[in-house]
C-alpha cells in the first residue's frame, strides 16, 4: 500500500497549496470546415466543435471526482481561423460568433484560435481577420485571439507589429466598459507553438492530428512550500527540490491527460510543464522567487532566480511526462499573480525588468496593464522588443498587454476571477514612431556565432 | 478499481466502525488500512476495492464525506492511481 506520508502530501498539495490542473484543452482541426460560403463554413465550424467536444466537460468532471484533483479550465483550441477566412468572403466576425455558440453549447470556458500566422507576410484572409479582432473580441466573451508576428526562422514582420499596436488599442477601446477585457483575450506571439493548452494564445496547429488532448498543469504554491521547507539550503539543493516537486506535479498532469484522452477516444498530445499562477494567496510565481531569497520580485537577482526556477521545472517535468510541449516553463503574468501585483505596486518591478525576466522563462510580457493613453507605436515597439527576445533566443515570446482606457499609472484595472487585477505600469514615453512606421521585416537572425 | 480513503481529524471512539459501515453498505471491500495518531491528529488511510460498489464514485465519496462531517473528520476518496503516479517512478 502507498505510504501514509505520500498520501497526506498529495492531499496537502491539493487542499492547501492550490495544486490543480489548470487546463485540459481539446485541439480540434477545422481544416475540413473550409467553404467559399462563410455561412456554410461557420455552420461546419459550430457542428464540428459541438460534436467533437460534446463530452469534454463531462469527462473532465468525472476525472476531477475520481482523482480528487480540480481541473480549473476545460477549453477548446482550433485551427487558426485565418485559414478559413482565406476561402470565405465576408466579415470574419461571423466565425467568432460561431466559436462563441460552440463554446456555449459544449460548456467550455474558452475557445482559442481566432488568429493568423503572419510572421513572414500576410496571405488572403489574414489582413481582414486581424482588422476584425477588435469587434470579434468585444462581441464574444469566450473567444480568444492570437497573431504570430515573428519566428527565429522567418524574422519579425514589422508591418504586422505596427498593425497589432493599433489592433490592441482598438480592442481595449471596444471593451472599455468591460475593464478593456478584449485585450486580455489577445496574444501576439513570436515562435508560437501549435499545441499550447493555455489561453489566450492557444490554437491548433496544422501539424496536429484531427483532435487531440493537451494538458497544462499548475502548482506555484506547491513549489513555494517545498522551497520554504529548506531555509538553509544552497542553490543546488533548491534546484533539486524544485525538480522533485515539478516531477510530482507533472505526473498528475500526465495521468489526467492520458485518462481524459482514453475516455474521449482521442489521442493524448502533450503536457505543458508550466507553473501557472492565480491571484489566490499562496499561488504565486513571484512568491517562489521571494522564497528563494529576494526581498521583492523585481529586485536585482530576479532574472537569475527565475532562470533557475524555469530550468528546474522543465528538468523535473520532462521525466514525468511521455510527451512535453506547449509553452513549458514558469509563467509571469502580472495581473494573475498576487506577488507580481505587490511587486509592481511597491515599485520593485518595472516593465523593463519584466522584459529581462521574459528572456529566461516561458511566454513573455503577460497580462501587463499600461496606461490607456499610450500611443499605438509604443505598444508596437513593446511587441517588437519582446519578439526580438524570442527570435534571437529561439524561444516562444508573447505579448498580452492591456491598455487601461481612461486610467493612469498607479491605478488598478480589475478583471475579476482568474485574470485578477493589474496595476497600471509605467511606460517609457520616448517615441519609437519612426522605427515602427518604417515597416518591412527584421531578417531572421544568425543562429551560430552566438554572443 | 481501487480507491484510497483518507481520514484525518481528532481521534474518537468508533471512527473505524462508522466508516467501514458506510463501505459495507456500498459493497466496498476494504483491502488494506493503516492508522496512526500524530500529535492528537488521527490519520487513517484505507485501500478499498470499489469495482463491485453499488453506488457511483461521486455518491460514495459524498456518503463518506457526510459520515466524516458528523464526526468532525475530513475524508477524501481518490483513485489510487493519483498516488501511484505522483510518488512512484
Amino acid at each position: 500500500m502507498i505510504n501514509n506520508s505520500d498520501i497526506l502530501e498529495t492531499i496537502k498539495m491539493i487542499r492547501q497549496e492550490h495544486l490543480d490542473i489548470r487546463a485540459v484543452t481539446m485541439g480540434i482541426s477545422l481544416l475540413d470546415c473550409v467553404d467559399a460560403d462563410i455561412g456554410k463554413s461557420c455552420g461546419k465550424v459550430y457542428e464540428k466543435i459541438a460534436r467533437s467536444a460534446r463530452n469534454h466537460v463531462k469527462t473532465c468532471e468525472e476525472i476531477e471526482n475520481r482523482y480528487g484533483i480540480p481541473i480549473i479550465n476545460k477549453r477548446v483550441s482550433v485551427t487558426p481561423i485565418a485559414f478559413l477566412a482565406a476561402a470565405a468572403a465576408g466579415n470574419p466576425v461571423k466565425f467568432a460568433e460561431a466559436l462563441q455558440r460552440a463554446a456555449d453549447a459544449t460548456g467550455v470556458n474558452y475557445v482559442g484560435g481566432y488568429g493568423a500566422l503572419v510572421h513572414k507576410g500576410f496571405s488572403a484572409g489574414d489582413g481582414a481577420l486581424i482588422e476584425s479582432m477588435p469587434e470579434a473580441l468585444s462581441v464574444t466573451s469566450k473567444v480568444c485571439g492570437f497573431v504570430n508576428i515573428g519566428s527565429t526562422r522567418a524574422g519579425i514582420n514589422m508591418d504586422a507589429v505596427a498593425l497589432m499596436g493599433e489592433v490592441i488599442l482598438k480592442t481595449a477601446r471596444a471593451t472599455a466598459g468591460n475593464s478593456c477585457f478584449g485585450a486580455a483575450k489577445l496574444v501576439v506571439f513570436c515562435n508560437a507553438v501549435e499545441d499550447n493548452p493555455f489561453m489566450a494564445g492557444a490554437f491548433h496547429g496544422t501539424g496536429e492530428p484531427d483532435c487531440v488532448i493537451n494538458v497544462g498543469v499548475s502548482g506555484p504554491g506547491v513549489v513555494r512550500s517545498a522551497v520554504q521547507k529548506s531555509p538553509g539550503a544552497d542553490i543546488s539543493e533548491i534546484a533539486e527540490t524544485i525538480k522533485r516537486t515539478a516531477f510530482k506535479i507533472t505526473r498528475m498532469g500526465q495521468l489526467v491527460g492520458t485518462e481524459a484522452a482514453k475516455a474521449l477516444g482521442i489521442p493524448f498530445g502533450i503536457v505543458d510543464l508550466s507553473l501557472a499562477p492565480t491571484p489566490a494567496a499562496g499561488d504565486s510565481v513571484a512568491h517562489i522567487l521571494e522564497e528563494i531569497g529576494l526581498e521583492k520580485c523585481g529586485a536585482h537577482g530576479t532574472t537569475a532566480a527565475l532562470a533557475l526556477l524555469n530550468d528546474a521545472v522543465k528538468k523535473g517535468g520532462v521525466m514525468a511526462s511521455s510527451h512535453v510541449g506547449g509553452l513549458s516553463g514558469a509563467f509571469i503574468p502580472v495581473s494573475e499573480d498576487a506577488g507580481m501585483i505587490d511587486a509592481v505596486t511597491a515599485g520593485a518591478l518595472s516593465l523593463e525588468k519584466l522584459e529581462a525576466m521574459t528572456a529566461v522563462c516561458s511566454v513573455g510580457l503577460d497580462m501587463v496593464v499600461v496606461p490607456g493613453d499610450v500611443p499605438a507605436p509604443v505598444i508596437s515597439a513593446i511587441i517588437a522588443d519582446e519578439a526580438a527576445i524570442g527570435m534571437v533566443n529561439n524561444k516562444t515570446a508573447a505579448v498580452r498587454v492591456v491598455p487601461a482606457i481612461g486610467k493612469k499609472e498607479g491605478e488598478i484595472l480589475d478583471f475579476g476571477g482568474l485574470f485578477g487585477s493589474g496595476p497600471v505600469m509605467g511606460v517609457n514615453r520616448f517615441s519609437p514612431e519612426k522605427f515602427i512606421g518604417r515597416g518591412g521585416r527584421i531578417p531572421a537572425p544568425l543562429t551560430s556565432v552566438r554572443n | 478499481m481501487r480507491a484510497v480513503i483518507t481520514v484525518t481529524g481528532k481521534d474518537a471512539v468508533g471512527i473505524l466502525a462508522k466508516i467501514t459501515a458506510v463501505c459495507a453498505s456500498a459493497n466496498v471491500n476494504v483491502i488494506d488500512m493503516t492508522q496512526t495518531v500524530m500529535q492528537d491528529l488521527f490519520v487513517m488511510s484505507m485501500l478499498a476495492d470499489i469495482s463491485k460498489s453499488n453506488v457511483e464514485f461521486p455518491a460514495l465519496s459524498d456518503n463518506l464525506k457526510e459520515c466524516g462531517r458528523e464526526m468532525a473528520l475530513e475524508i477524501h476518496v481518490m483513485h489510487e492511481d493519483i498516488f501511484n503516479s505522483m510518488h512512484r517512478i
